[in-house]
């Protein structure tokens, strides 16, 4: 026994502890120690689970801190942990002694160093300003429908995913990665030189040209953002003739680059939607545009059909554009005829000549009447048949109209025409006829004449008779003779006055020398 | 005109926009009308052609040891 109560261990005397004192003395000891603390990390691992719990490490080149936000208070931080963020925690220490572990409840978390480091960002701000290397007057429009969209960015991660998956759904685009480094060492120069190297690619070379660059990285602290607020990558943003979007960090986060790019994105994402249309909605305004076409088209031939109808109703019967020149027509056949007549009427009255061919005159200016109305019906039929055709020029139309009305007029012009050349014909053969009538009736004149000569008495004179007028008549007996005071004696020459011989018996004595006539 | 194969997508379609507003109007001859479908049609079917065109191609610049680029290699999984 003695044995085996010998050789008690060195601090025999001290307290024997269960692992539950000794973890409550831990737990006590280090939540009075560290009660309040703030703590200068970087962000490690983050996770957010269901629960609503934030776990998350925080951590230095050496060492590495659990933490946790609980529910209720993650959703009041002023900066929600991002890996790699540098921050400073504030919250208090305690143990978890089921797994023999210490961690930090964060109550608030700050972005570090900001002060400092804005106030740098700030003054760099102002002279690239001042530089005018963030007026509006450089910022060029962004392409409707980039051909070939290049991502300066980390060739892995979840940015290029999120740009590439956000076109896949909009516009599904060619699109070159031009890899760089997003943060620490090398990553400024890398992202200048992708800016200046892919302005430099010509048009048709081997890689293609972009039209759109987006220079893209997800969100950090501000020492990760620190390489896109050097005046290198600045500057090659702002001389970029290429356009081009920034999206870098979250949408809080604001970069020097976001000032001299294009356009400044808040996410990957919305970069994503600012280079692409969306093709269905494009192929909605195509498909929209091409209805709107087609309805105005319809409109468009519409309209003249309806023109054309409207113009047919207007010019009624095409007859009616006949109708001129036939009043016309008519005013002068209806001149001719009476004064044709007239005329006949005159010469056949002097002359009574066989009777003029009135009839036939009417007959002619009839035929002409009918020929005329025929044509107006042809051409109304013409007109018809044109009309029922709409597709068929107005102006076609208007001309053909045109060239009928030339027609009906001219041949108008040429039946009056011609119906005058008949009218001097007939009064020519009048004339002839008229000549001829009173040639004949002075020759029969002139015969009666010669025979009333030969048959009057003064022939008889000229043979040696003589004719005794009295004052009473010619004195044809002697007795008569001896009655009479005084006579004259007709001679073939001339006349002479006698009286009978006074004293003489009253019966007469045969004159001597001289023979009475009866 | 300028020819419709020279032309953007964007100002194919800005053309075809103006095009239709023309038609709708209504203040065009009938012979210009037609001309103007004729054009709208061509200007569509420009339009379609590069909608219908639309693939993804994703491809990775290739860089000289310099920086310089020197080709392009397919990217395939992201």
């Amino acid at each position: 026994m003695d044995l085996l109560e010998d050789e008690p261990g060195p601090g025999s005397n001290a307290h024997e502890f269960t692992v539950s004192e000794l973890s409550g003395a831990v737990k006590r000891s280090i939540e009075d120690q560290f009660g309040r603390v703030r703590v200068r990390a970087e962000v490690g691992r983050v996770s957010r689970p269901s629960s609503g719990h934030l776990y998350f490490d925080l951590k230095d080149d050496r060492a590495v801190l659990a933490a946790v936000t609980w529910k209720g208070q993650a959703a009041r931080l002023v900066q929600r942990p991002e890996e790699g963020m540098e921050v400073i925690a504030t919250g208090r220490l305690t143990t978890f002694p089921g797994q023999s572990k210490y961690q930090m409840i964060v109550d608030q978390i700050e972005p570090a160093g900001a002060g400092a480091l804005m106030a740098m960002l700030e003054r760099r701000r102002k002279a690239l300003a001042a530089e005018g290397l963030f007026d509006e007057a450089r910022k060029r429009p962004l392409p409707f429908l980039p051909r070939v969209i290049a991502v300066v960015t980390s060739p892995s991660g979840a940015v290029i995913r999120d740009i590439l998956h956000r076109l896949r759904d909009r516009f599904p685009s060619h699109v070159l990665i031009w890899p760089v480094a997003v943060q620490g060492e090398g990553c400024a120069q890398q992202v200048a030189a992708a800016i200046r190297g892919l302005n430099a690619l010509a048009p048709r070379g081997i890689i293609p040209r972009p039209d759109l660059i987006i220079v893209a990285r997800g969100g950090g602290s501000l020492e990760d953002l620190w390489g896109f607020n050097e005046e290198i990558v600045v500057r090659a943003a702002a001389e970029s003739t290429i356009p081009l979007i920034s999206a870098v960090g979250h949408e809080t986060d604001t970069t020097l680059i976001d000032f001299a790019s294009d356009r400044r994105a808040p996410t990957p994402t919305a970069a994503a939607e600012m280079a692409v249309p969306v093709r269905a909605d494009l192929a909605a305004r195509l498909a929209e545009t091409g209805a709107r076409m087609l309805r105005a088209n319809a409109q468009a031939i519409q309209r003249p059909r309806q023109r054309l109808r409207d113009l047919a109703r207007a010019m009624g019967r095409p007859a009616a554009l006949i109708e001129g020149p036939r009043q016309r027509l008519d005013l002068q056949g209806a001149r001719l005829e009476p004064a044709l007549r007239l005329w006949l009427q005159s010469r056949r009255n002097r002359l009574a000549l066989r009777p003029m061919p009135a009839a036939t005159l009417r007959q002619f200016m009839q035929a002409r009447r009918h020929g005329l109305d025929r044509i107006a019906v042809r051409l109304d039929q013409a007109r018809l048949r044109r009309l029922e055709r709409p597709q068929d020029r107005l102006n076609q139309l208007q001309e053909r109209l045109d060239a009928s009305l030339r027609r009906v007029t001219a041949s108008t012009h040429r039946a009056i025409a011609q119906d005058k050349m008949r009218l001097g014909d007939l009064v020519q053969r009048l004339d002839a006829a008229l000549m001829r009538a009173q040639r004949q009736r002075r020759d029969v004149l002139t015969r009666l004449d010669r025979i009333r000569q030969t048959l009057g008495y003064k022939e008889t004179l000229r043979r040696g008779f003589a004719v005794i007028h009295g004052p009473e008549g010619l004195i044809t007996s002697a007795a008569a003779a001896a009655r009479a005071p005084q006579f004259q004696i007709e001679f073939a020459d001339a006349r002479i006055e006698a009286r009978p011989a006074a004293g003489k018996s009253r019966r007469p004595a045969p004159p001597s020398g001289q023979k009475t006539l009866l | 005109m300028s020819d419709i194969n020279t032309l953007s997508f964007e100002e194919a379609m800005r053309e075809l926009e103006a095009t239709v507003g023309k038609l709708e109007t209504g203040e065009a001859t009938l012979e210009e009308s037609i001309a103007l479908y004729e054009r709208g049609a061509a200007l569509r079917a420009h339009c379609e052609a590069r909608l219908r065109e639309a693939e993804e191609r994703v491809e990775k610049i290739t860089l000289a040891a310099n920086g310089q680029p020197t080709g392009t290699e397919p990217v395939e999984g992201l």
